[in-house]
């Protein structure tokens, strides 16, 4: 009798201590149902009416996600995001992929590491207002430190109007952010093979496996997780491109609207034209968000075949 | 003997591409710092890494556009709170989801992981429309206090607590009579100090160097913080005349988080790899 009156006085106790949980968590559950949850809803629900950014919400079904399909100049902007993604990601992860190889080498054993990895973090730390102007600064056709320095080394070197053309702006895009993140991706990758067993490599080197064996029966396989969440991080953030090129071209996504992003262009709906299309931004935004579900879910099938 | 001079061959090729790279990272900045100092009819007319005397001039022209000293205030304003709110509260909640049973934990953070890995552009719309429904518009309040649902802090913060805390320990100071605020506080905050640490720097950078919502929310120029209040030079266009003024411009900008990171990167490189590890 005693016994069961004490387990539940100790159960009640343990009740009583457990509810200040809710105390606890209050301030983040409310801050994050008004700031974060209610924010995704209430795009949802705008992209289906003609909001204009003020007055009454008329609602129109699908019409605006019909639009958004339609809309070459939304595929346009897809185009152009790509455009700049794909170099982008190519040389990015490219580079963190051969210095993950290099400091992972167990026969050279490359020194430094943390010296090198600091340097290849520092671009990542400065805020894009601030890389981007000083690019526009550096790349400026007549008067930039770039023109003026290739063309003090080669005389007949003819200025390349970097910003202005074409054919070149959304590849400096590419190749600016690349500058910006492939220290971020390395660092990444390179926690990834320092929580790898070494036990692995030691088993492995006694049944005579070399170390190119090595990199691709034991670090790539390894590797393939983290290899896959910096590639999908990646490309969901650069869906998302806009503060660079937009502090570059300005909202116009200049020259000829080569470098409009994807997020440029809804930008240009939800807060550019007058008066605003709301409605058609929310539309595009979560059209936005389809694209990258799907692709996010085909690269993850991909990277891993057998799961699932 | 041929394995040998291989092996230094090999190990020169590769040093030298990777110092190579790293001076690739330094040159932008170098040369900003450097044409900080230079006017911009010198910069346009020859490349060079030696500085000149110019500092003192194109100090002169970046006053009459605006006050820098005003945007750092600015920008300290927005990063110091954030930092705050979002450090206490982030490790606040963690600690509940870790260590108490109560009816709706497991949906708090299923929910949080969820809209972790939802983009900021479904929101973009509906929390401006929220800020202007609130008539927050040019306020600080919609930029700040949305740090206290960090929910990628929260969830690297709960992950650590599950690892580190041991439970035993929080038993006995019941046993002693402690509250569980005050074993909070004096247990559980000092023990998770280095992540914390981690996850508030990064906060912090994030902040200070943020463009889209302040230049969305705010209108009133004296309120810039620091990245919107350069991004309004760029609208000058006088290259020749102006481009040393430019570049000082962003090499003040540029130097307090390049200082900050000589002090804090051990912990600013360990987020990044905790962020690869964590599932």
């Amino acid at each position: 009798m005693s016994d069961k009156k004490a387990a539940s006085k100790k159960s009640s106790k343990l009740q009583a201590y457990n509810r200040v949980g809710y105390l606890m968590v209050a301030p983040f559950v409310i801050v994050f149902l008004i700031f974060s949850v209610y924010p995704v809803f209430r795009t949802l629900q705008i992209s289906f009416s003609t909001y204009k950014g003020f007055g009454p919400m008329t609602f129109v079904g699908f019409t605006n996600y019909a639009r958004v399909i339609k809309d070459k100049f939304f595929w346009t902007a897809l185009f152009n995001t790509l455009r700049i993604w794909i170099p982008n990601i190519i040389l990015q992860l490219g580079l963190a992929f051969l210095l993950t190889m290099v400091f992972s080498d167990v026969k050279y054993r490359f020194r430094g590491l943390p010296f090198f990895r600091a340097v290849y973090y520092i671009p990542n730390i400065i805020a894009v207002t601030s890389i981007a102007f000083m690019f526009t600064t550096l790349l400026d056709w007549q008067h930039g430190s770039v023109n003026v320095g290739l063309h003090q080394m080669f005389p007949n070197y003819v200025p390349i109007d970097w910003l202005g053309k074409k054919e070149t702006a959304p590849y400096v895009v590419s190749v600016i952010s690349a500058w910006q993140w492939f220290g971020n991706s390395f660092i990444m990758l390179m926690a990834g093979v320092q929580g790898i067993n070494r036990d692995y490599f030691e088993a492995s080197a006694i049944d005579g496996a070399n170390r190119w064996v090595q990199f691709a029966k034991i670090t790539m396989p390894l590797l393939k997780p983290i290899f896959l969440y910096v590639s999908i991080t990646s490309f969901i953030g650069g869906l998302q491109m806009f503060d660079m090129p937009f502090l570059m071209f300005g909202d116009t996504g200049a020259p000829f609207g080569s470098t409009m992003t994807m997020i440029m262009y809804l930008y240009k709906y939800g807060f550019v034209i007058k008066p605003k299309q709301v409605g058609y931004a929310g539309a595009i935004a979560y059209v936005l968000f389809i694209l990258i579900l799907i692709v996010s879910i085909i690269q993850f099938k991909l990277m891993n075949p057998k799961e699932d | 003997m041929g394995a040998k001079v291989w092996k230094t061959f090999v190990y020169t090729i590769i040093y030298l591409a990777m110092i190579i790279l790293a001076v690739t990272c330094m040159i932008p900045l170098v040369l900003t710092l450097v044409n900080a100092t230079r006017t911009g009819a010198e910069i346009s007319r020859s490349f060079t890494f030696i500085p000149g005397d110019a500092l003192q001039e194109n100090w002169e022209i970046v006053s009459n556009y605006f006050n820098l000293f005003l945007g750092f205030w600015n920008s300290l304003k927005l990063a110091v709170p954030v930092t705050i709110l979002s450090g206490y509260f982030s490790t606040l909640t963690a600690f509940a989801l870790a260590v108490y049973k109560f009816k709706g934990r497991d949906i708090i953070f299923y929910v949080i992981v969820v809209f972790m890995m939802i983009p900021g552009q479904l929101s973009l719309l509906g929390f401006y429309n929220l800020v202007f429904q609130l008539k927050m518009i040019d306020s600080y309040v919609p930029l700040i206090v949305p740090s206290i649902a960090a929910s990628g802090t929260v969830f690297f913060l709960r992950q650590y607590f599950l690892s580190i805390l041991p439970m035993s320990l929080l038993e006995a100071g019941r046993i002693d009579g402690a509250k569980e605020w005050y074993m909070f506080h004096r247990i559980a905050i000092p023990i998770v100090t280095p992540a914390i640490a981690t996850m508030s720097i990064g906060a912090f950078i994030g902040s200070w160097n943020s463009y889209l919502m302040p230049m969305l929310l705010l209108n009133t120029p004296k309120k810039f913080p620091l990245p919107v209040m350069l991004s309004t030079l760029s609208a000058s266009k006088d290259m020749a005349k102006n481009q040393g003024a430019k570049y000082l411009a962003v090499s003040i900008s540029i130097i307090p988080v390049v200082i900050a990171f000589c002090f804090f990167s051990k912990y600013i490189i360990s987020s990044i790899s905790a962020g690869s590890v964590k599932e």
